[in-house]
């Protein structure tokens, strides 16, 4: 990459714009995952050996592994979320780069125990 | 892109370098500056991709491996070299009514604000801009959006809105609630990331934000 292409970059590269990207990343994919979730809440209006042969069909490790993503996904954009609100209705001041952190921390750990129960 | 060759210096700043090209290296070099003590906010270029007073930039601080990239400010159209043209940038703070609005009631008494009040330790908290327009290069809403009216024009009329001797409140919320205005900040923060004085614009949009919505919802707007 030259460096004046590289240039254009390197101003976005701070927490609270990787904060706005990650919340704005998530809230697409979770968006695109939508059809999907309904599509499956749909097999339980055409029967219930439907819903329960698509159930276990989610059963399989590389189904878990993508549920860990959305799980994440979901922490991450509640987080987003949060720190929008935090700015646009709490009249903060200095700390809430620690707000961001918290709310990277907030979906990680929803993953992490997500996983957790999954092993359980 | 130019590439130049300047001898290093103790404590040498970015604008010390840009100085010393036009002085030695390349008489037709144009840049901006003024006061070279962080007062005057004429200074600002693209150091290394981020917006930066080069006045009160040293050059160890930022230069990796001996070299430096030096740009005009984005968001601005470039008149030459590293000058850009901040005319807009400007007639947006007049846009956001950044001008005080005073009282025509000539009898009305002097107002009393005590320095911890709410609203002075807002108005506080966002004065010392120096207008150098780094917060309006590092926005990309302002890239986005050419009308947006910007982090600095908004963060001013933040401190008008606290200033309880102003007059021209409800222009001003009208003036600031726009689609250009203080609602389509996304909060990415880069103002406040890279203000040389260290204020936080975002949060100054923020207030606006609020104080316009409560407008709203009184009818006032």
């Amino acid at each position: 990459m030259s460096a004046l292409a590289a240039s254009s970059f390197r101003r976005r590269t701070h927490p609270a714009y990787v904060a706005f990207l990650v919340h704005r990343l998530s809230g697409l994919m979770l968006a695109l995952f939508l059809p999907l979730h309904f599509w499956a809440l749909g097999q339980a209006i055409e029967g219930e050996a439907r819903l329960e042969s698509f159930l276990r069909w989610t059963d399989n490790p590389l189904t878990k592994f993508a549920e860990l993503g959305l799980v994440v996904l979901l922490a991450a954009h509640l987080g987003g979320g949060l720190r929008l609100l935090f700015i646009e209705l709490v009249g903060w001041r200095d700390w809430q780069s620690r707000a961001i952190a918290f709310a990277f921390a907030l979906g990680l750990a929803f993953g992490l125990l997500f996983l957790l129960n999954l092993g359980a | 892109m130019q590439r130049y060759e300047v001898p290093a210096a103790p404590s040498q700043t970015i604008l010390d370098l840009v100085t010393y090209i036009q002085r030695a290296l390349d008489p037709t070099l144009s840049y901006r500056f003024a006061c070279r003590v962080g007062m005057c906010g004429s200074c600002a270029m693209t150091v290394n991709g981020r917006p930066r007073w080069t006045c009160r930039t040293h050059v160890a601080k930022v230069a990796g491996e001996g070299e430096v990239t030096i740009e005009p400010l984005k968001n601005m159209p470039v008149v030459k070299d590293l000058t850009v043209d901040m005319r807009e940038f400007f007639d947006k703070w007049a846009r956001a009514r950044g001008a005080f609005v005073p009282s025509e009631d000539a009898a009305r008494d002097f107002a009393v604000v005590p320095p911890s009040s709410p609203e002075r330790v807002e108005a506080d908290a966002a004065i010392e801009c120096i207008g150098c327009g780094v917060c309006y290069a590092a926005c990309d809403v302002v890239a986005w959006n050419p009308d947006y009216l910007g982090p600095a024009a908004l963060n001013r009329a933040w401190t008008l809105v606290n200033d309880l001797r102003d007059d021209g409140q409800p222009e001003r919320l009208l003036a600031v609630a726009g689609d250009a205005g203080c609602h389509a900040c996304h909060s990415h923060e880069s103002c406040r990331t890279y203000c040389p004085k260290s204020l936080n614009p975002t949060a100054s949009i923020a207030g606006l934000k609020r104080a316009t919505a409560r407008a709203a919802l009184r009818g006032e707007l």
